[in-house]
């Protein structure tokens, strides 16, 4: 078989088995694994957007908060009524309607997405971070002013299915969505639309629809990455998707490298591990955050691993 | 007070709170007009401002022995404002210049990182609370158009906007400096092909757009009397919505984008209820702006369609 | 390549299995007590307060007799004062450090994120000032105390009703569930006991230009106006109404509690109203002393949460004493058994609830002071 699904098959299994473990290990350690974990699935879904299609996007962490808060809404209110659906409660029920609260949360990330993705269609660079930016703003105070989800108070109470299972089978699925989509001609589409718009669009490929399927499928994991969370904590509130969040990820995939699959899976959990060494550190995490940025933009805009690349067969030109 | 009286005291309301978007807007505009670039630091260097003149005033009080009068507050402004000039220099020369013909998206994401570490840093350094901004001029109520309360701290915010709105169009229009600024934005390479120094109009472009944050910053909290180290996140996003709306690189229009903003913004959240939506919305109102303008009519109020030529 | 995968799926789980669950007992010299709190980020002077409270009631008990024989151990995480950081160091504290209570938070948000695992964990945990109601309903390892926010949103509009205010205005920061639920307490018990609410008005935190909603307010003649956010608006909020000549009273909650209130409004702030937890004016020999011991210790007066979080460290030693182990079901029930302690914050009992029944004090702002005006009871 391809090695790429035997990747994701192994990764499923190793997924479970450490699920399965994971009462024994210390429940720190899972935390972080967790936190990593969606920290994987947020990065990789934002790669596709910033990295592979060029479109520079600071509002992630609204799609999250869509995805965090839509699923949380089918866990919470619809449970009762899709438990009696299914006959009662029991581990196949629960992880069942977990299943649905979490394309529940993607999709309605996806939704979100789309009405981003499509009147930033004619924004370029500056203009279009700051019009995500804002999107990002609109969604946290549109949930903000919304009584129905707990408003500034926010929805606790969420039932915790997340485990290590759910999470990292999901990233691998995640890492195996992306760079499958890379590696085909929809990445040939993604990769154009980055390296020039107008070039593209005049040899006759649809920009839009590139632009838009990579909002749009980049919202969708990002919703994902939401809904784990929100059912890790299992309390989330509007200030927990705020415009730093989204720099927390922006930040993971320029470390990576933007377009780089593997080189961003590595910055998430170098950055969330990091987070918990340095936890005494605090005060000067952000300024050293700060100076990385700017001096990664200096020296090395590739990323730390700017020269390894996912084998994707045949060579990719490098944008200058 | 009658319905008409109070549409105009919050009308009032709003040219206040915009004249400080429109400080701001002017230096964004400018940056952008000459170098094609968004500085998002530019809300910082207005916090930086804002702290330069609290330690100004908290420096100059015991040497003067008395609460500074006008002369003072005249000395606290210029003190800032060159202290962030000579900011603006340096973040342009160790940040901006050795990226100055990669993509403009490193140099956005740049820009985002000396954003960040400006705040951070003032977070570090001046403590993450909210510290009281002195009086420079005693506030007081120039009342008696008709029942209208205005301040004459407000008066004298827009006094000064229209000023300095003044004194950039006659900078950039009417000296050499400014004609070197407009070659420059216009092309770069033809512009130091006929000998105009570019390292030094860039950098005087950055150090003066930073003398205007430092002159919104002391102004704002000469309305405001609170300093904090993120102070200028949301101000500089509605400046540069307002820059935006005007007609990104147009002077009059960043004044006037930012006048706009804040009488919708104050609109809003006093016909809150009659519109039905919460005064919570408050922040979202100059983002609704941006994208509309944006989606409508994307060169700005004032602003000239641009072709892309590739 | 095929190999590489294998074999880094094989060193993850490795890794994973090596680290295994330490289930053995809590360490055998030490009583080990975890707090968590805001100490860098948007709420950092809460947090820091907060825990300088706690650290000097830990090292008054290790001066003494410490705990059960054994000298207390603190363990004090930062969580930021971000979203998703409290679960982290909370599970961190409960499963590497061993402890065997834990004690924070200021804000109800990061409470509500920690409480489900401390109550799955079976650890007790108590909260020196959310006022949430939510928090306590989370289970039965979880307690506080001060008191919550029906409480404290009724006993500000018994005062303004008592003062005969009939008409009140409410100013609410809608990004703080804090304010949100000041308010809603405040205006039902306020309009059910005959007064109207005239106008309502919402802000957000770190706005400074409230002109718009201040204009509103005075078109609406209130007798009185509830700002119900924290001290870093509601001294701006005081100086601009003074400023366009609206000079009815305000009532706050005791997130005012601050010297930086008056810092910023000056003058604005006199005769303005709040509900605290301790008035640094009572005559008590109690307070005085804590006041005192505190100054020693740290070169400023306490506030509200510095005392509040002396007294969760205490009420939590007393707790242990009367359990006399630190069984963590032992210590549940000792905790919520609290009767009658004698706090700096009051004289504390935890209800059926878990919540503390104790009284609120009125304070007003004369001469750039905080100067005690009344006790309300439960």
């Amino acid at each position: 078989m391809r090695w790429s699904h035997l990747l994701l098959i192994c990764a499923l299994v190793a997924a479970a088995v450490a699920s399965v473990f994971s009462s024994r290990i210390d429940d720190y350690v899972v935390n972080v694994a967790v936190l990593c974990g969606i920290n994987m699935i947020l990065a990789t879904s934002l790669n596709l957007v910033n990295g592979h299609t060029g479109q520079f996007s600071l509002g992630h962490a609204g799609f999250m908060a869509v995805g965090a808060y839509g699923s949380s809404a089918v866990s919470l209110f619809a449970s009762p009524w899709l438990l009696a659906k299914m006959g009662g409660v029991g581990f196949a029920a629960n992880q069942t309607l977990f299943l649905i609260a979490l394309l529940a949360g993607g999709i309605a990330a996806a939704t979100a997405g789309f009405i981003v993705g499509v009147p930033s269609l004619r924004l370029r660079g500056d203009y279009l971070a700051i019009v995500t930016l804002g999107f990002g703003e609109i969604i946290r105070v549109i949930v903000q002013n919304t009584d129905a989800i707990g408003g500034p108070r926010g929805l606790n109470q969420i039932p915790g299915f997340t485990n290590v299972f759910w999470t990292f089978g999901l990233a691998a699925v995640t890492v195996y969505v992306v760079s499958s989509l890379v590696d085909s001609t929809y990445g040939r589409g993604f990769l154009a639309v980055r390296d020039d718009e107008i070039a593209a669009e005049a040899m006759g490929i649809n920009t839009t629809k590139y632009k838009v399927l990579a909002f749009v499928l980049g919202a969708f994991f990002a919703g994902i990455a939401g809904a784990l969370y929100a059912h890790y904590i299992t309390y989330i509130t509007p200030e927990g998707f705020n415009f730093m969040k989204s720099v927390d990820v922006v930040v993971m995939v320029i470390l990576g490298g933007m377009g780089n699959v593997v080189g961003v899976l590595l910055a998430a959990v170098v950055l969330t591990v990091l987070n918990e060494f340095l936890r005494s550190f605090e005060q000067y995490r952000m300024i050293v955050f700060a100076l990385l940025l700017i001096l990664m933009m200096i020296l090395r805009p590739q990323g730390l691993l700017g020269g390894l690349r996912w084998p994707f067969k045949g060579k990719v030109a490098k944008k200058k | 007070m009658d319905d008409w009286g109070r549409f105009l005291q919050q009308l009032v309301n709003g040219l206040s709170q915009g004249s400080i978007y429109a400080l701001i807007a002017l230096g964004y505009t400018m940056v952008y007009g000459v170098l094609r670039f968004i500085n998002f630091a530019h809300g910082d260097v207005f916090m930086v401002g804002a702290y330069a003149g609290l330690f100004l005033h908290r420096w100059l009080v015991p040497l003067l022995g008395v609460v500074p009068g006008f002369g003072g507050a005249l000395l606290i402004l210029a003190g800032s404002m060159a202290i962030c000039a000579a900011l603006g220099i340096v973040i342009e020369w160790l940040a901006y210049r050795p990226l100055r013909t990669r993509p403009r998206l490193i140099v956005l994401i740049t820009a985002i990182g000396v954003s960040l570490l400006l705040e951070y840093s003032a977070q570090l350094i001046f403590g993450p609370n909210r510290q009281p901004f002195p009086d420079l001029v005693e506030t007081r109520l120039v009342g008696g158009f008709g029942g209208l309360l205005v301040k004459n701290t407000q008066l004298i915010v827009l006094a000064v906007t229209l000023l300095l709105l003044g004194a950039l169009s006659f900078i950039v229009l009417r000296t050499r400096l400014g004609m070197a600024m407009r070659a420059l934005s216009f092309n770069p390479t033809a512009a130091a092909l006929m000998g105009v120094n570019t390292d030094v109009v860039i950098s005087f472009t950055f150090g003066l757009g930073s003398a205007l944050a430092a002159a919104g910053g002391i102004f704002s909290s000469m309305l405001y009397p609170q300093v904090q180290p993120f102070m200028g996140v949301t101000v500089g996003l509605k400046a540069f919505v307002a820059a935006v709306l005007g007609g990104i690189g147009n002077i009059p229009g960043a004044a006037l984008g930012g006048l706009i903003i804040g009488v919708v913004e104050t609109m809003v959240v006093a016909y809150s209820e009659k519109i039905g939506i919460s005064s919570g919305y408050r922040d979202a109102v100059a983002f609704v702006i941006l994208i509309l303008i944006l989606l409508v009519k994307p060169s700005g109020l004032l602003g000239k369609t641009e072709r892309e030529k590739v | 390549m095929k190999k590489a995968a294998l074999f880094a799926t094989a060193i993850f789980l490795a890794a994973l299995t090596g680290c295994k669950r330490n289930d053995s007992g809590a360490a055998a010299d030490k009583v080990v007590i975890g707090e968590f709190a805001s100490l860098t980020g948007a709420t950092a002077s809460f947090g820091q307060s907060s825990h300088k409270g706690t650290q000097m009631a830990i090292d008054e008990l290790n001066a003494g007799d410490g705990l059960l024989g054994k000298k207390v151990g603190l363990v004090t995480e930062d969580d930021q004062s971000k979203a998703g950081e409290a679960a982290t160091v909370v599970r961190k504290m409960i499963s590497r450090d061993k402890v065997i209570a834990v004690l924070g938070e200021v804000a109800s948000s990061r409470s509500l994120e920690a409480a489900p695992i401390c109550q799955q964990s079976k650890v007790p945990m108590i909260s020196p000032s959310s006022t949430n109601p939510k928090v306590t309903e989370v289970g039965d390892y979880i307690s506080r105390i001060c008191f919550i926010d029906p409480f404290q949103g009724t006993v500000l509009a018994k005062f303004a009703l008592s003062k005969g205010w009939k008409k009140a205005a409410v100013l609410t920061d809608v990004k703080q569930d804090y304010s949100v639920g000041l308010s809603q307490y405040f205006k039902e018990y306020f309009s059910k006991n005959g007064g109207t609410i005239v106008i309502e008005q919402n802000y957000s935190t770190d706005d400074t230009d409230f002109n718009a909603q201040l204009t509103s307010i005075k078109a609406a003649a209130p007798d009185v106006i509830l700002a119900s956010g924290y001290y870093t608006e509601a001294g701006l909020i005081a100086k601009q109404a003074r400023q366009i000549g609206l000079s009815v009273p305000m009532l706050g909650g005791d997130g005012w509690d601050s010297p930086s209130l008056v810092q910023v409004a000056g003058a604005a702030m006199e005769g303005n109203f709040f509900s605290n937890h301790f008035s640094a004016e009572d005559q008590t020999p109690l307070i005085q002393d804590f006041i005192k011991r505190y100054k020693a210790k740290y070169n400023e007066e306490p506030d509200a949460m510095a005392a509040l979080g002396y007294d969760s460290a205490m009420i939590l030693a007393d707790a242990i004493k009367r359990a006399g182990t630190t069984d963590s079901e032992k210590l549940r029930d000792a905790v919520a058994s609290t009767k009658e302690y004698n706090g700096i914050t009051g004289k504390i009992t935890l209800d059926d609830k878990r919540n503390a029944n104790k009284p609120a004090v009125i304070l007003t702002i004369k001469d750039g002071k905080f100067k005690y005006v009344e006790t309300v009871a439960p």
